[in-house]
């Protein structure tokens, strides 16, 4: 049941677990366990994904159009021919991007108000 | 080799864990999920780190499912929405229908579950019983102090074992005289109805001591109404009658025994003179039975028991046998037949509106089938499509129950009037869990079972053949079939039902007809209510008679008036054993009702004197004993001959008959009554029968009797200014309730039968235009072959008649099997009653008529040429 694409405004602000997991394959194509691991390096260990939340989150992504799946494999040297990849989409780009500047503002406002934390 | 034993086992655990998930997702993902698992399971080392990767996934996995499931209901749901919007005809049809079918399953059940299913009100109500005493031609009667004393000292089988009996008098010193009623009781009764008191205290042993001082408890509703709920009450004091009671206990709302309109109780004292007659049978006697002892133990002990006494006091007790049963099954056959009928009534209105609903649901599911075959197409699973026709019946129902609920909340208090008095339960039935349960459980069987159906029956068989079905896609011949059936259903539930009205109806009509032997009309009734002990003395009330009469008489547009004990109807029971010599012995008890009368009681109520002559003021202790008695009566004893001058024992003297008077039905219009005696009210010793002292008055008016009202409460003021006048009200009243049960009863019935034939007509309506509009090409086909409006019209018609003709066929056989149950309601008519099974015969021709005319138009209105074309 593809959805028509809906607006960006009306996906923000995306769920914690949707702006990981664009952010883990904006640069590269990844499969699930990939994604996974990502992640959890990108953030220390801080966020770890479940497999079911992984998959409930790229079900849904898929249908708003944020991320594709790859037909086309990856070198066959990294191919995991098991698994299935999934690549950002434009859109899921120019989403991404809207998060990035709705958090900046956010911060931006906190810093103005005196939150700026000491830079270390 | 163990740790791959370990892994797979591992991988087993987790694959029945994806069970969680809708099947599509699982379908999608569950292979890439399990090599994620795999692989985490592979990396995690130690037991430590094994159990918290368990406890990790268990976690993921269940909030993921849900949150799964949730966006599939959510879609599923703004899909139903997006449908009701384009065509809110179907969603408000399917709501609406639903509502009625379980709101009035849900306000049948309120009134079932409280007068059928619930235990009563009291603590391990089960073992509660009544005991009654049984003699020829009373199955139950209430008995003596004497018999009542024997049966307490003999018995084994009871835990406790009291008597109570009702009483009334006349509340003083609070605002207007006021007539309550109240159950006089021995002090078993409150200690084996374990009801604590909620303030205060209840009788004990010593409160029924001749020498202790008069102490009360009130009920809860007379301390809130008439005393403002005041605090301060306990120990305070209350005159009733002529005697100052302490006020030492209030009970709390929902109690009340033994009848609901009970407002205080009083402790039973039995003197010596109690113990004189064991035939004065006034006690009714409750019991609670001994753990682990069985009614019918209970009732063979009576039984010996009563057989002992009967050899022990031949004079007395002859023929008296004794029996219990469950104080729940106080609940006459009637009644119980009566809620049962309704339920039954009701449950039809539920089947005929599920069927309507699965009837929409399947039209819409054939109407939608290009849609569904193209998503199977695209890839969406069987189970996918299931579960959202699932989805939309479940929330069509769902929104169909809560507005059910509304309705029944509206419908209860209509049937509140079908509550038996005869039972201590309250009479406003509350919806309560309880019947939120049994509404929720209907609208879910209705859902799911109404849903499922058509569902099942959509998914199957869908592929891509269904696409390349034209226009005549959705005349699948199994399909309609179903369709037909579910209407054929309907309109046999339907008959049932007005067969049913129909029936109960005419008994109501029967009833109506029943000439009570008076003529209520114009004739204003009330009650006052003199106290024993001030009136113990006949010339004293002699006194008050004529005060009361001669002023009332005096108003203008008054025919006549006249007091008596009881009003018939009002009070049934009166039933005193006759004494005539060469009596007939056959199986007839010799009784006969007994009343005092003071002259005019005749003429107010336009009962005719046939022979001799009215009690006279002239009729004293001095002069003769005498008595007026009713036709049936002077017939038994005295067939064909004088009955005028004959002397009978009655009411402890040799009374001869002065006069003879009409029949009344002073029992009620639906049985018959024993034959009546009167007595004139002065020939009656000072203190004796006190209770059946003449207390109601009736007044023959020229117009609206109440419009004389504050005239008569102005002379009975003046008479007696410490004189309650209660009751007031015309006969016609009085009359009209001996009705109003079946009246509610048919009002019903008779709503249940509309709504039915109302929805078997609109499903004769759907399914025929659906199957008109879907076979539009096929009618132009028919039509461009020489086909002529005319035979269109009739085809449609005719499968409208088909449907109607089987559907009545079954719903006749069917509604006589109900009559046959319910005869005992029916009051002489015949369950197979030809004349209203040819009026529901042609009500429901009338209705498929209604039903078939639009689509048949439509049919015949088709253009051979535009149908073709849409081809």
């Amino acid at each position: 049941m593809m959805n028509e694409q809906p607006e960006i405004a009306s996906l923000l602000p995306l769920p914690p677990a949707t702006f990981h997991i664009l952010i883990a394959v904006a640069s590269q194509d990844l499969h699930g366990y990939a994604i996974i691991q990502e992640v959890r390096s990108r953030t220390d260990g801080k966020v770890r994904l479940g497999a079911g939340t992984l998959y409930r989150s790229i079900q849904r992504m898929l249908e708003q159009g944020l991320i594709v799946e790859v037909r086309d494999r990856p070198l066959p040297e990294l191919d995991d021919q098991r698994r299935r990849y999934y690549r950002i989409a434009p859109f899921g780009t120019e989403v991404a991007k809207a998060e990035t500047q709705r958090l900046a503002q956010i911060v931006e406002m906190a810093r103005s108000r005196g939150f700026a934390t000491e830079t270390v | 080799m163990r740790d791959d034993d370990v892994m797979r086992q591992a991988a087993r655990w987790f694959k029945m864990l994806l069970y969680l998930y809708p099947a599509a997702f699982r379908a999608d993902y569950e292979r890439e999920m399990r090599f994620i698992f795999a692989d985490r399971r592979r990396d995690a080392s130690g037991p430590f780190a094994i159990a918290a990767l368990w406890l990790e996934t268990l976690v993921d996995l269940l909030s993921s499912a849900t949150l799964a499931h949730w966006d599939l209901l959510q879609q599923d749901l703004a899909y139903l929405w997006r449908t009701v919007l384009r065509t809110p005809g179907f969603a408000i049809t399917a709501v609406v229908v639903t509502a009625l079918g379980v709101g009035a399953n849900t306000a049948v059940f309120s009134l079932a579950d409280r007068v059928l299913l619930r235990p009563l009100p009291f603590a391990d109500a089960e073992q509660l019983v009544k005991v009654w005493q049984k003699v020829p031609g009373y199955s139950r009667m209430e008995t003596s102090a004497l018999n009542y004393r024997d049966w307490q000292e003999r018995s084994s089988s009871f835990d406790a074992i009291a008597a109570y009996h009702s009483t009334a008098m006349n509340l003083l010193g609070v605002g207007e005289p006021l007539r309550l009623k109240g159950t006089a009781v021995t002090a078993e009764l409150f200690q084996l109805l374990a009801t604590p008191p909620q303030q205060g205290r209840l009788f004990t042993a010593d409160d029924s001591r001749d020498e202790s001082s008069p102490v009360i408890v009130l009920s809860h509703a007379l301390w809130q109404r008439e005393l403002g709920g005041d605090p301060q009450i306990f120990g305070s004091t209350l005159r009733l009658d002529e005697t100052t009671y302490t006020v030492i206990g209030v009970m709390p709302p929902e109690f009340s025994f033994p009848r609901r309109d009970v407002a205080f109780w009083l402790p039973r004292r039995f003197t010596e003179q109690d113990f004189a007659d064991r035939n004065d049978n006034y006690l009714e006697v409750v019991a609670r039975l001994a753990p682990g002892v069985t009614v019918q133990q209970a009732s063979t002990e009576m039984a010996a028991i009563a057989a002992q006494l009967a050899s022990e006091y031949p004079e007395d007790n002859r023929d008296t046998e004794a029996h219990v049963i469950p104080l729940r099954d106080e609940l006459s056959r009637q009644s119980r037949l009566m809620l049962m009928a309704l339920f039954g009534a009701s449950a039809c209105v539920l089947l005929i509106a599920c069927t309507n609903l699965a009837n929409l649901l399947v039209a819409r599911a054939l109407s939608r089938r290009k849609e569904l075959t193209v998503r199977t197409a695209i890839g969406a699973g069987r189970e996918r499509l299931v579960r959202q026709l699932l989805t939309e019946s479940l929330a069509l129902a769902f929104c169909g129950g809560a507005l059910g609920f509304g309705v029944a909340a509206l419908g209860v208090p209509l049937l509140a009037r079908l509550v038996p008095t005869s039972l201590p339960i309250a009479e406003a039935s509350a919806l309560d869990w309880r019947v939120l349960i049994f509404s929720a459980l209907v609208t879910l069987l209705t859902g799911i079972g109404f849903g499922v159906l058509p569902a099942l029956r959509m998914s199957r068989g869908i592929d891509v053949s269904g696409l390349m079905e034209g226009p005549r896609a959705g005349l699948g011949g199994r399909r309609r079939r179903l369709r037909s059936a579910l209407v054929t259903i309907e309109v046999a539930a339907a008959i049932v039902l007005l067969i049913m009205s129909g029936l109960l109806i005419r008994a109501l009509l029967r009833v109506q007809a029943v000439d009570p032997g008076f003529r209520t009309a114009n004739v204003l009734s009330l009650e006052t209510p003199l106290p024993i002990a001030r009136y113990s003395a006949t010339a004293k009330r002699a006194q008050f008679y004529d005060h009361v009469l001669t002023k009332v008489r005096a108003l203008p547009g008054v025919d006549n008036a006249g007091y008596i004990s009881f009003l018939p109807l009002a009070m049934r029971g009166g039933i005193w054993p006759v004494g005539v010599p060469g009596a007939p012995e056959d199986e007839a008890p010799d009784t006969a009702s007994l009343r005092f009368v003071t002259p005019g009681f005749f003429a107010s109520l336009d009962i005719a004197v046939e022979a001799g002559r009215d009690v006279s003021n002239a009729d004293t202790e001095e002069t003769q004993m005498v008595a007026v008695v009713s036709r049936s009566f002077a017939e038994r004893y005295w067939p064909g001959q004088e009955p005028l001058g004959r002397r009978f024992n009655f009411g402890f003297r040799e009374r001869t008959v002065a006069g003879v008077v009409g029949d009344i039905r002073f029992r009620g219009l639906e049985r018959t009554s024993e034959p009546q005696v009167y007595l004139p009210h002065q020939q009656v010793p000072d203190g004796a029968i006190t209770y059946y002292m003449p207390k109601s008055l009736v007044l023959r008016t020229q117009g609206d009797p109440m419009a004389l009202a504050p005239d008569i409460r102005r002379i009975v003021a003046a008479a007696d200014p410490e004189l309650p006048v209660a009751n007031l009200r015309p006969l016609t009243d009085i009359v009209s309730a001996e009705t109003a049960t079946r009246q509610t009863q048919i009002h019903v019935l008779t709503a249940f039968a509309g709504l039915a034939m109302l929805l078997a007509g609109v499903g004769i309506y759907s399914l025929l235009s659906f199957g008109v509009s879907q076979r539009t090409s096929e009618i132009g086909l028919r039509m461009a072959l020489g086909a002529s409006r005319d035979s269109v019209t009739w085809m449609v018609l005719r499968e409208g008649g088909a449907m109607a003709t089987a559907g009545a066929a079954a719903g006749l056989a069917v509604a006589y099997l109900a009559g046959r149950a319910m005869e005992a309601l029916l009051f002489g008519v015949r369950p197979g009653d030809i004349g209203t099974y040819a009026a529901a015969v042609g009500l429901v021709l009338l209705m498929t008529v209604a039903g078939c005319l639009v689509p048949a138009m439509r049919a015949a209105r088709v253009s051979p040429t535009e149908a073709l074309k849409a081809e």
